[in-house]
């Protein structure tokens, strides 16, 4: 059966397209879910997806993290459902305490868009099992608030127990304490990540490879894990 | 009608790049006197009557939603006429 995964739309939202692309190039069905419904219609996952829900008005994902559907999305997350937040969407699950930490301003205070190298450090997620741990991948980073920080006693808690899910190589972009790019929760369903897998996912499409010009597509394998996931899940 | 002002602040221990960009501009200006900038955000909630039970509220609220405390600490609630 053809695993559904959803993509809320939320105000602001930019990056649902892409994502909803990447889940039927993955080879599963996209659904679209809208922010202000109490209905995830059945899906088996979901994407919260990136853009700039409500201008980063309050601070970034939090007017969006309040929504009526978050509510469910909390529900399904404490339930086991694979979710995964890119930018906007992991501020979200960061603000919606699904995830540990916050996410302020990029140190250099400026916008910034690169390809991006990035260590996979836990390949036991929902969203991460298709890769090696240590293996190293290149998506696309694009974000203004993607310094992550948390409280001494949450760094050590998350390092001691793998929930850094993935760290920058090489560049760290905004000033993110230990170089974390994304995380997990302890259950391995929720991860999110500042970085846009959803941007590699089709030769042609993807950052440049020593092979060839755009076509990394590093991203795909993050919705293979997902899909992988759930199959494993349901045998 | 009354106005109570909440003032929240990036948690002192913490970078605040907003802060910091503005102090480094002071310094180049070579205006003296000022060590250091740090940018916080007030928010004017217009209420119905600030009694006790709006005050506990408008705390719940200040704590819950306009600030985050991973991130933040409200150092500020005042009812303004």
């Amino acid at each position: 059966m053809t695993a559904r995964i959803g993509v809320i739309t939320f105000p602001g939202s930019l990056d649902d397209g892409d994502a909803q692309r990447a889940i039927r190039l993955a080879g599963a069905e996209p659904v679209a879910l809208w922010h202000g419904s109490h209905d995830l219609e059945g899906v088996d996952a979901l994407v919260l997806p990136g853009g700039f829900s409500y201008g980063d008005y309050l601070r970034a994902g939090a007017i969006a993290a309040l929504s009526p559907i978050m509510a469910e999305v909390t529900d399904a997350a404490g339930k086991g459902m694979p979710i995964l937040g890119i930018c906007n969407g992991f501020q979200m699950l960061v603000e919606a305490h699904l995830l540990p930490g916050g996410l302020i301003r990029n140190a250099h205070q400026q916008f910034i868009r690169r390809d991006q190298r990035l260590r996979v450090e836990n390949a036991s997620t929902a969203w991460t099992n298709g890769f090696e741990a240590g293996q190293e991948i290149t998506i696309p980073l694009k974000n203004g608030d993607g310094g992550y920080i948390c409280s001494a006693e949450t760094l050590e808690r998350i390092e001691g127990e793998g929930l850094v899910a993935f760290r920058y190589v090489g560049v760290n972009p905004n000033g993110s304490i230990d170089d974390i790019a994304g995380l997990t929760n302890e259950r391995g369903n929720v991860v999110g990540l500042m970085p846009h897998p959803e941007h590699a996912v089709e030769p042609g499409f993807g950052p440049d490879t020593r092979a060839a010009m755009r076509s990394g597509v590093d991203g795909l394998t993050f919705f293979t894990s997902a899909i992988a996931s759930l199959a494993n899940a349901a045998a | 009608m009354p106005t109570i002002v909440v003032d929240v602040m990036p948690k002192a221990e913490l970078l605040d790049p907003q802060g910091k960009a503005v102090a480094g501009a002071l310094s180049r200006l070579e205006i003296g006197g000022i060590t250091g900038v740090r940018i916080g955000k007030r928010f004017e909630l217009t209420v119905d009557a600030a009694d006790e039970a709006t005050l506990e509220t408008v705390k719940k609220v200040a704590d819950e939603i306009l600030s985050n405390s991973v991130i933040e600490d409200v150092v500020g609630i005042e009812v303004v006429e």
